[in-house]
This record gives C-alpha cells, sequence and structure tokens, in this order.
C-alpha cells in the first residue's frame, strides 16, 4: 500500500492528465475535437448563416449605411431584373459548357492512360497532368490574358488563316476555364477507368464484341459517374470565379458581380453569393442520383 | 484492352495535343518574360532578362513576397493544429457524426471561393466589426487549409492499423509514449506533405484574399493582379508570374516526396485541397501508376 501511493505521487502531471482520458472515450473525441470545431462551426458555419441572414438586409442609397431589417428586395433584384438574370444564365450556360468541353478532351487522355499505356508511360502521364494543377492559378490565367491579347499567340496562330481569335466574349472565358480546371476532370475520369476490371473488358471481347460496341455497352457505362464526380469540380469552380472573366473579358458573370457589389452594397453580394451556393447543392443532389458519391 | 493499330494511334494522337494543350500556355508565359518589348506581344521581338532585375529590385513586389509567407506560414501553422486534431478523432474513433465532420472540413473549399470570402468577409465587418487586415486573410486561408492537413493525416491513419497503439498500450507505455514512439513516427511524413500543400495553397491564394485583405496590403498574387491594371509595371508581371511558379512548385515537390518516401499518398495541390472526390481520385491514380 505504502509504496504504491509513493508511485503515484511521481507520477508526472502528464501521465496523470493521461489517466484522466484513460477509459473516456467522449472526453477523448471532445478534447480532440473541441477547437477545430469551434473555428469551423462558429467562426465558417456562422459566417455562412450570417451571410443568409445579410441577403435580406437593404443599403440606404442616400447614405450607403446598411439598413439591417428584413427585406426581399436584394432577391427581387435578382429575379426581376433582366440584367442579373442574363448574368446567372450566361455564368451557368459557361459552367455547363466548360464541363462538357473538359469531359470530351479528359475520356480520351484518361482512357489511354487507365486502359492502354505501359507502366512506365502512364506513371510519367500522371504527373505531367499533375505538374500544371502544381502551376499557380492566376499565372494560369495571366498566360491565357497573354494568349489572347490583341498581338498573342492566338491572333498570331490564327492570322496566316484569315481568322481572329475570340476578344473578351464569353469564349474567352470558356477556353480559359476549360483550361483551368482540365486536370481536375482528367483525375477522376482516370481512377474512375482504373477500377474497371480488365476481366470485363475481355469478356466483352472475347463474346465478339467490335471494340466500339465494348465501348459503349461496358466502358462508358461504368465510367460515367467518375465522369460526373469531376463535372462537379470544373462546373462549381466555374460558377464562383471572377478572376478568370475579370481578366480575359468584359463580360459580367455571377463572380465578377458579386465582386463589384461588395464594396457598395454587400447586402446585394450576399444575396447573389446565394445564387451559386444554391446552384451547386443543385447539382450536388443531381450527382448524387447519378451515383458519382459512390465511388469517390 | 485489344485496340487496331489506327486506334491506338488516335489515341496517341489525343494524348499529344491535350498535353500541348496544357503545356504551351505555360510555355508562352515563361517566353513572355524574356520579350524585350513593353507589351505582350508574340513573337518577342527581342530578349532581355531585365525584367527579372526589375522584378527583385521592385520594393513593393519583395513586400508582398514577404506578406505571403507570413500568411502562409501562420495560416499553415494554424491548419497542422486544427487539421491533425480532427483526423486524429476521424481516423482513430468510432462516435456519432463522423461523417458529418469530414464534410464540415471540406465544405470550406466544396464551396466556390467567392463565397468562402464573401462570407468571412461579411461576417468580420458587419458582424465582429473587425478591420480588414492580414489577421483576417490568415483566418480565411488557415478555414480551407485544414482540409488538405485533414486529408494526409487521415488517409495516413486509415492505412496504418490502430492495433500498434494498442500495442503499445498494452506493453505498458502510456498515452503521450504511444503518440510520441507509435503515432508521430508514422504520421509526421504525412503531416510534413499536408504542411508544405497548406502552404503552398495559402502561397497561391487570391479570392478569399481579396474579399478579406485590408485596405493597404498585398500578397503577391494581389500584387500580380493590380499590377496587370498599371500598364508601366506590366512588363514585370510574367518575370514575377515565372518566380511565382517556381516557388509554388517547390513545396508541392517536397510534399509529393515526403508522401512517396514512404509509401503513402501523393497529393496534388489544387485537387486535393479543392474537392472530396479528388484527393482520393489522385492517391488511387498515384498508387496505381506507382504499381
Amino acid at each position: 500500500m505504502a509504496t504504491d501511493a509513493v508511485v503515484v505521487k511521481k507520477r508526472s502531471a502528464g501521465r496523470r492528465l493521461a489517466g484522466l482520458f484513460y477509459g473516456r472515450p467522449r472526453l477523448q473525441i471532445g478534447s480532440l475535437l473541441a477547437a477545430p470545431m469551434a473555428w469551423l462551426v462558429i467562426l465558417y458555419m456562422g459566417s455562412l448563416v450570417v451571410l443568409l441572414i445579410t441577403a435580406f438586409w437593404t443599403v440606404n442609397p442616400l447614405s450607403g449605411s446598411v439598413i439591417k431589417e428584413f427585406s426581399l428586395v436584394n432577391f427581387e433584384e435578382l429575379v426581376n431584373v433582366p440584367v442579373y438574370r442574363e448574368i446567372i444564365w450566361r455564368t451557368v450556360r459557361t459552367a455547363a459548357l466548360v464541363t462538357v468541353t473538359d469531359a470530351l478532351i479528359a475520356f480520351p487522355i484518361a482512357f489511354y492512360m487507365a486502359k492502354v499505356a505501359g507502366r512506365k508511360t502512364k506513371a510519367a502521364l500522371v504527373v505531367a497532368v499533375l505538374m500544371p494543377l502544381w502551376a499557380s492559378y492566376l499565372v494560369k490565367v495571366i498566360a491565357w490574358r497573354a494568349m489572347l491579347a490583341e498581338h498573342g499567340v492566338i491572333n498570331w496562330a490564327l492570322a496566316p488563316l484569315g481568322l481572329h481569335g475570340p476578344e473578351g466574349g464569353v469564349t474567352a472565358v470558356w477556353l480559359t476555364m476549360s483550361y483551368l480546371w482540365l486536370p481536375y476532370m482528367i483525375l477522376p475520369v482516370f481512377a474512375g477507368l482504373e477500377r474497371i476490371p480488365d476481366s470485363l473488358i475481355s469478356a466483352s471481347e472475347d463474346l465478339g464484341a467490335h471494340p466500339l460496341t465494348t465501348f459503349r455497352r461496358v466502358i462508358l457505362p461504368l465510367s460515367f459517374p467518375a465522369v460526373v464526380a469531376g463535372s462537379i469540380f470544373t462546373f462549381s469552380l466555374t460558377l464562383g470565379d471572377y478572376i478568370a472573366p475579370k481578366l480575359v473579358s468584359n463580360e459580367q458573370f455571377i463572380g465578377t458581380s458579386i465582386f463589384d457589389s461588395i464594396t457598395n452594397n454587400q447586402p446585394f453580394a450576399a444575396a447573389f453569393a446565394l445564387v451559386p451556393i444554391v446552384v451547386v447543392i443543385a447539382y450536388l443532389g443531381v450527382a448524387r442520383k447519378l451515383g458519382a458519391f459512390e465511388h469517390v | 484492352m485489344r485496340l487496331s493499330k489506327q486506334a491506338k494511334i488516335v489515341l496517341r494522337c489525343c494524348v499529344g495535343l491535350v498535353l500541348a494543350f496544357v503545356y504551351i500556355p505555360l510555355l508562352v508565359i515563361a517566353v513572355e518574360a524574356f520579350n524585350s518589348s513593353k507589351i505582350l506581344k508574340w513573337p518577342p521581338p527581342g530578349f532581355t532578362f531585365s525584367w527579372f532585375g526589375k522584378a527583385f529590385e521592385s520594393e513593393s513586389a519583395r513586400e508582398a513576397l514577404i506578406t505571403s509567407i507570413e500568411a502562409g506560414v501562420v495560416a499553415m501553422l494554424i491548419a497542422i493544429i486544427l487539421g491533425t486534431l480532427i483526423s486524429l478523432a476521424v481516423g482513430r474513433r468510432k462516435f456519432f457524426g463522423r461523417e458529418t465532420i469530414s464534410f464540415l472540413v471540406v465544405l470550406p473549399i466544396a464551396l466556390p471561393g467567392i463565397v468562402t470570402g464573401v462570407a468571412l468577409s461579411n461576417t468580420f465587418t458587419q458582424v465582429l466589426g473587425i478591420p480588414l487586415s492580414l489577421m483576417t486573410v490568415i483566418i480565411g486561408h488557415a478555414t480551407f487549409c485544414i482540409v488538405v492537413v485533414y486529408n494526409n493525416v487521415v488517409a495516413r491513419l486509415r492505412r496504418t492499423s490502430g492495433s500498434f497503439e494498442e500495442a503499445s498500450a498494452d506493453l505498458g507505455a502510456d498515452t503521450w509514449q504511444t503518440f510520441r514512439w507509435v503515432t508521430w513516427p508514422s504520421l509526421r511524413s504525412a503531416l510534413g506533405a499536408g504542411a508544405l500543400l497548406a502552404f503552398a495553397l495559402s502561397f497561391d491564394e487570391i479570392i478569399v484574399t481579396t474579399f478579406t485583405i485590408g485596405a493597404g496590403e498585398e500578397t503577391l498574387p494581389i500584387w500580380i493582379f493590380r499590377n496587370l491594371f498599371r500598364p508601366k509595371e506590366l512588363p514585370i508581371v510574367p518575370a514575377v508570374a515565372v518566380i511565382l511558379i517556381i516557388l509554388s512548385i517547390i513545396p508541392v515537390y517536397l510534399a509529393h516526396r515526403l508522401s512517396t518516401d514512404d509509401g503513402g499518398l501523393t497529393p496534388g495541390r489544387g485537387a486535393a485541397a479543392r474537392s472530396t472526390a479528388a484527393p482520393a481520385a489522385i492517391a488511387e491514380a498515384e498508387a496505381t501508376a506507382a504499381h
């Protein structure tokens, strides 16, 4: 007994603290999660809730001060003013177009990487596709600004053909965005194709299917959820971007409109920022139906 | 898959075209950095190193670089602490609401950056009455950097068995000894990789930064963005851009080394950070490529 007491006394503060946690899983989890949850729930989720509330406030047009009273003015404006309707529609349309473009570009290379290339080529291609993700996002946008400029590469390359590149329009944004988000499509599609067992493809071939039939009846249905998974990124990233539209075009998009209204009319910017949230959530709902979350 | 010769040729051409599409813009901006003309012009009329010299001399660019590094380091430290805590809870224990937590961690990066930016800036200025400053930038960056550390560490925890920790406890080690000698050595490299990626992500970020930065401050991306609209400073932008590419590739390269050294997961920065699906996809892609 006496020696036990001595041992207990000698236990360091650290050991005593460890003893306190022993056999108390809830306390363990609670102390691990307290700080991060405070940050994410109170600060971040709290901010999102505040954003939602602010969207119903208004700005006094004369003084520019925020009136903290419930009003639907911002939403009425978003729905009724044709310019805003057109901006939302243009952004969603561009996001859809970028998504389809990226899916079409990504599929052949992802297929080659997953099912045709040898081991070494495959590893090299994965790195080659990942590399541009590492290069600065802003630099990539600037690169496209330089390429699309009046005296840029694209006009230089098109001049002998008597053509002129896209200038400051939706086409420029479509090109830039398709470029920016392409790796986000290639990687999930590649991973999805990798998961298709070779034996299924062999079975189809052994049963006499033409390669195109194998592609249409076996490969495409099995890899479609991966394409949808990739489309979540291409779609949602296009929806919220404002740097690329600002740097390569003069057209207004959801992002640029939010950016332009934030200094003068924060409640309106908040209301506008809810638009991409709603669209992304709707899109996630559709993606879930299409099975995009089953493999990721 | 058995393919005809023609089909293979067509596929190879596709691969070549995609790689050209991916790399030509990066080459163009690199070449423009040596362009002797004052406007961006193709083909460049002459060759010069002078923009790099001017970029290094530029006081504002240097200050912006230091601001970026400060923001990146502090955001990274916060992300390391919070990300590791969450992954230890999620990766090693079962409890009600575990799925919700993974979702919560990913949310700041799954939602468009502009939403995070507007939401935080709105809360700071309208509700808390905190003026925008470098601190608010750091808070914003840390919020979306948590996921990178979390993804790396939790993936490592999932691949290493909890039975090592149980064995350590059975052999008489206390909680701290087990952490020090068993958990920590297995997490070290994943944590390092996550930290480097968090830094790189913060270093490169511009969307959340624009909304949360104070009036007098500039990070490097913000500096570049503003100078694009100042004709006098324009020619040094491609030079700074090339420096930025090199600076942001170094941490990612190191992270890659760290996580592949012991057969870990290789995270591509953007994808790993931005998404729920991409980290898994990349991890798998790299794992299969490595076989």
